[in-house]
């Protein structure tokens, strides 16, 4: 038996389990936005109100990866986690700005054994991100591989 | 790729440029963004499938950003110094299809493009248009480790363009 808490077989459709919350901070976005997306809505108040965002906000990639990083925390680092395929789709619903505080949540739609890889798992997940307002900011789904129960080799 | 909704065509093909992921990049982005072992550690990422320190996902897409966002904004520096009015693109609402194909591996160079598949007036937004692109990033054997389907907002023609 591997030491891990969840499995393939833990995660059926209709798996739910909140993975937290985090305020994300000016400095934040504007640290994000300068290495990864110098778009000026990002870096800059008058630009962001200027912009179709109406205000200085997050990059969709800094969401996007900060609720990454709940799920590696909370789901993925107990599991028998093998990487992503990829991302099927994501939508970023509203914009977020600073001092917001963002909420993750993470349900499994559907899961299959794979018939390629002997002992390996296809879990496809639904990640939605929340704001203080309980508005969804950002959702998508991502298609997740994990090892089965007993077939391990580590 | 610079210009109005009406200058840019399906079909427009641009290269983003290339980044190395080297480890300490990899593992600079995973402490803050995507803490799993393989992403973390040459000796972590050996006990894992993986069998060697490799880059997280979002780091890829985010590297993708990057270049795209530097890139557009090289060509519109020069534009302005010629006196050519520069379009205004708006953020992204999402994208589908997004492919990890291959690991990253510490030290791959990714080399990214990017092409122009569909383009649509924005029916609620008059002043915009939609572009539909397909971007691509392949490491330094050619190998496609990287795809997704994108879709952002660029300005119109139309009329005078909104204060800055």
């Amino acid at each position: 038996m591997s030491q891990h808490e969840y499995h393939f077989e833990d995660l059926p459709p209709d798996f739910v389990l909140d993975l937290g919350t985090f305020t994300i901070h000016r400095k934040d976005i504007v640290e994000f936005a300068e290495e990864f997306d110098p778009q000026p809505f990002h870096l800059d108040d008058e630009a962001g109100k200027a912009s179709m965002l109406g205000g200085l906000a997050a990059s969709g990639w800094h969401i996007a990866s900060l609720t990454m990083r709940l799920l590696a925390e909370e789901l993925l680092n107990k599991s028998s986690c093998q990487g992503s395929p990829g991302v099927s789709k994501l939508n970023w619903l509203k914009p977020v700005f600073p001092e917001d505080v963002l909420s993750a949540r993470v349900k499994v739609l559907s899961s299959r054994a794979l018939r390629s890889r002997t002992g390996v798992g296809l879990v496809n997940m639904e990640l939605e991100t929340r704001n203080q307002h309980d508005v969804p900011v950002l959702v998508f789904e991502n298609t997740i591989l994990f090892g089965l129960k007993n077939t391990e080799t580590v | 790729m610079i210009g109005f909704f009406e200058d840019l065509q399906v079909g427009d093909n641009e290269v983003l440029g290339s980044y190395v992921f080297t480890r300490e990049r990899i593992i600079r982005f995973a402490q803050k963004f995507d803490p799993q072992p393989f992403h973390l550690s040459n000796e972590a990422a050996a006990k894992t499938h993986f069998g060697r320190l490799c880059a997280s996902g979002w780091h890829t897409a985010s590297i993708f950003m990057r270049l795209l966002v530097l890139k557009k904004q090289a060509q519109e520096k020069k534009a302005r110094e010629s006196g050519i009015p520069v379009a205004l693109t708006g953020p992204s609402p999402g994208f589908e299809n997004l492919k990890w194909l291959k690991p990253v591996y510490a030290d791959d160079e990714i080399r990214y493009h990017r092409e122009i598949k569909s383009k649509r007036e924005s029916r609620s937004r008059p002043d915009w248009g939609i572009i539909q692109s397909s971007n691509h990033g392949v490491n330094q054997n050619g190998e496609p480790v990287f795809f997704f389907q994108g879709v952002i907002f660029v300005q119109r023609r139309l009329q005078e363009p909104p204060r800055l």
